[in-house]
């Protein structure tokens, strides 16, 4: 699957937020999206799930995502919202199942694909001991790995995730990055939209820097992270290190 | 939650309550005694009388408890869903309002007083499922073409606040205390002395409006992870939206243009049922069909039994039952809460 976004813009109410972005993601890809706050990540996340109304274009595989058909983009890509959850207390093996929503055929049951799919989703978001639990019981680093096994269990070539690891933990940090990876190793392409600049070097092929609506700086996590990217959009100073396990640790605030 | 029961096994000890208060309700009338209803008094209880009284009056009167119980318990449940929130009612759309107003209208201008036959039961449904649609069609304009929940929510309570100004309108200026009186007994919700000609009548509406909010099951279940995850699991908000809202107002709309107000089963009946299915808004539509028809013909049944004085009306008792069921579940939730 081949995701080509081009010259996109989008606003939010008056305002423009992307303006005029272009990029490609091809293949067994992890793709993090940085930034400062309001630069637009999320919103050009949502313009590709197609959430927003856009300017420009975004197909996959050649084919305008507008003008496929609701079900047949769901298939393709999959979306996990910022800080999703549950209205109900679902049981988690029901909650995980809505990931093959738009694989079921009208009045028809899931089918022994849907449940092989939904146990390799859980298999690797390593959920299985919450099966059977309600899902509104679980600790939020718990919850985290159980919504975005839903979001696995679509089995998209295309998963777009918006901030999945704030408000968690070290531990379940690591966990959610590791399962984002492993996904993305099977074939597919993870476009994560991230915060924090040493999970996203150490996980991430690539890393996409958004300013101001616009690309700044697309590359390898080496080539992006340099002190004068940081210090032009994060307006920090920062020690950057490591050499397999790469760290970015913010130092003081620049104007 | 895990679902204690498979939800074939739910559906049918409901399908089987249900129909066992629908026998009920035509078998046991006022006084308690086999077909012993009020034209007992005027005539020989013969075959013929009590044939009619089983058809005339029995019947419709068992059917339409159904229909506007099972109307009210679904559209409940879809509402609900639809809008993520236990404490969404069919009323809250304001097509209930609406219909209360148009009904009412009919019978401010002196019409049903008026005239006699067909247009005595006819007009004041005609006049509620007018109001109905017309509050639809004020919702959608307000809530414009791309309605978000929270606008809906608030047109809605905007459209329910206006037609009871108007009802109450209506009232305050009404010609004579006597339609006053009428207005008011109509509004409280009855089952009583209605024909086969309105079971007829709200049919299409409510199978319709069932159809609708029925289409919505599985984009109810995807829903539950809110609206951005349902649109990218395949659903168009839009129309589950318009499908829902559309199918509310027509269903509900029937309902109380043949029976008034009946408050409290679109919203208690969804919240007995969640637990039973493992709370999936989805498996929720049919049990909450089920129990709002099994609630209201209990309710009919029980504003029958006491053997003299006035007849109780059946808004009073679903409310008057409804409303400390309510108060429970607060304190419960309370209790409930981390």
């Amino acid at each position: 699957m081949r995701l080509a976004v081009e010259n996109l813009h989008a606003s939010l109410g008056a305002a423009r937020v992307i303006r005029g972005v272009s990029l490609g993601v091809e293949g067994s890809r992890f793709v993090g999206l940085i930034g400062p706050n309001g630069v637009g990540k999320t919103t050009l996340i949502r313009a590709v799930a197609g959430l927003i109304p856009f300017a420009g274009s975004v197909t996959l595989d050649g084919n305008p995502a507008s003008a496929m058909s609701p079900r047949a983009r769901a298939r393709a890509m999959s979306y996990l919202a910022q800080g999703a959850g549950s209205h109900w207390p679902l049981e988690v093996s029901r909650l995980i199942a809505l990931g093959r929503l738009p694989h079921l055929e009208p009045f028809h049951r899931a089918s022994a694909t849907d449940e092989a799919a939904i146990a390799r989703a859980i298999a690797l978001a390593g959920v299985a001991e919450f099966i059977g639990r309600d899902v509104l019981t679980l600790s939020g680093g718990e919850r985290a790995r159980v919504l975005l096994a839903r979001a696995l269990a679509v089995e998209a070539p295309l998963l777009l995730v918006d901030e999945p690891v704030s408000a968690l933990d070290p531990y379940h940090q690591i966990r959610i990055m590791e399962v984002l990876r492993a996904y993305a190793d099977e074939g597919r392409t993870v476009v994560a939209v991230l915060h924090d600049l040493s999970l996203a070097a150490r996980y991430c092929d690539r890393l996409i820097l958004l300013d101001n609506g616009q690309v700044k700086a697309d590359g390898a996590p080496g080539d992006v992270l340099t002190p004068q990217n940081l210090r032009d959009t994060y307006r920090i100073e920062a020690l950057i290190g490591g050499e397999n396990e790469r760290f970015v640790l913010p130092v003081r605030r620049v104007e | 939650m895990r679902a204690p029961l498979s939800s074939w096994m739910v559906n049918s000890v409901l399908a089987a309550l249900t129909l066992f208060l629908f026998a009920a309700s035509i078998y046991v009338g006022r006084g308690g005694d086999l077909l012993m209803d009020k034209f007992a008094t005027i005539a020989e209880m013969d075959r013929d009388i009590a044939w009619l009284v089983l058809t005339e009056i029995r019947l419709p009167r068992a059917l339409l408890g159904l229909l506007v119980g099972a109307s009210l318990g679904l559209t409940g449940a879809g509402l609900q869903g639809l809008l993520r929130n236990p404490l969404a009612e069919p009323g809250l759309i304001g097509a209930s309002g609406g219909a209360a107003l148009g009904a009412v209208l009919v019978f401010y201008s002196g019409l049903s007083l008026s005239s006699i036959g067909l247009a005595t039961v006819m007009l004041v449904p005609l006049g509620g499922i007018a109001g109905a649609l017309v509050a639809l069609a004020v919702l959608y304009l307000l809530a414009g073409r791309n309605p978000s929940i929270v606008t809906i929510i608030l047109a809605g309570v905007a459209i329910s606040a206006f037609t009871g100004a108007l009802t109450s309108l209506s009232l305050n200026l009404a010609p004579s205390p006597y339609a006053a009186l009428e207005i008011v007994f109509w509004m409280l919700g009855s089952l009583t002395d209605r024909s086969m000609l309105q079971v007829w009548f709200v049919l299409p509406f409510m199978g319709a409006g069932w159809l609708l909010v029925a289409s919505t099951w599985r984009a109810l279940d995807a829903l539950s992870l809110g609206e951005d995850t349902a649109a990218t699991l395949g659903f168009s908000m839009k129309s589950v939206t318009l499908r829902a809202i559309l199918g509310t107002g027509l269903a509900v709309g029937a309902a109380v243009s043949v029976t008034g107000v009946i408050g409290f089963v679109g919203l208690v009946v969804p919240h007995l049922m969640r637990p039973l299915v493992g709370q999936r808004p989805a498996s929720l539509l049919l049990p909450s069909a089920f129990g709002g028809a099994a609630l209201v013909l209990a309710a009919d049944l029980l504003v029958r039994l006491p053997a003299d004085g006035p007849e109780l009306k059946l808004g009073v008792v679903t409310a008057l039952v409804g409303a400390p069921f309510f108060l429970w579940l607060i304190i419960r939730t309370r209790r409930e809460a981390p």
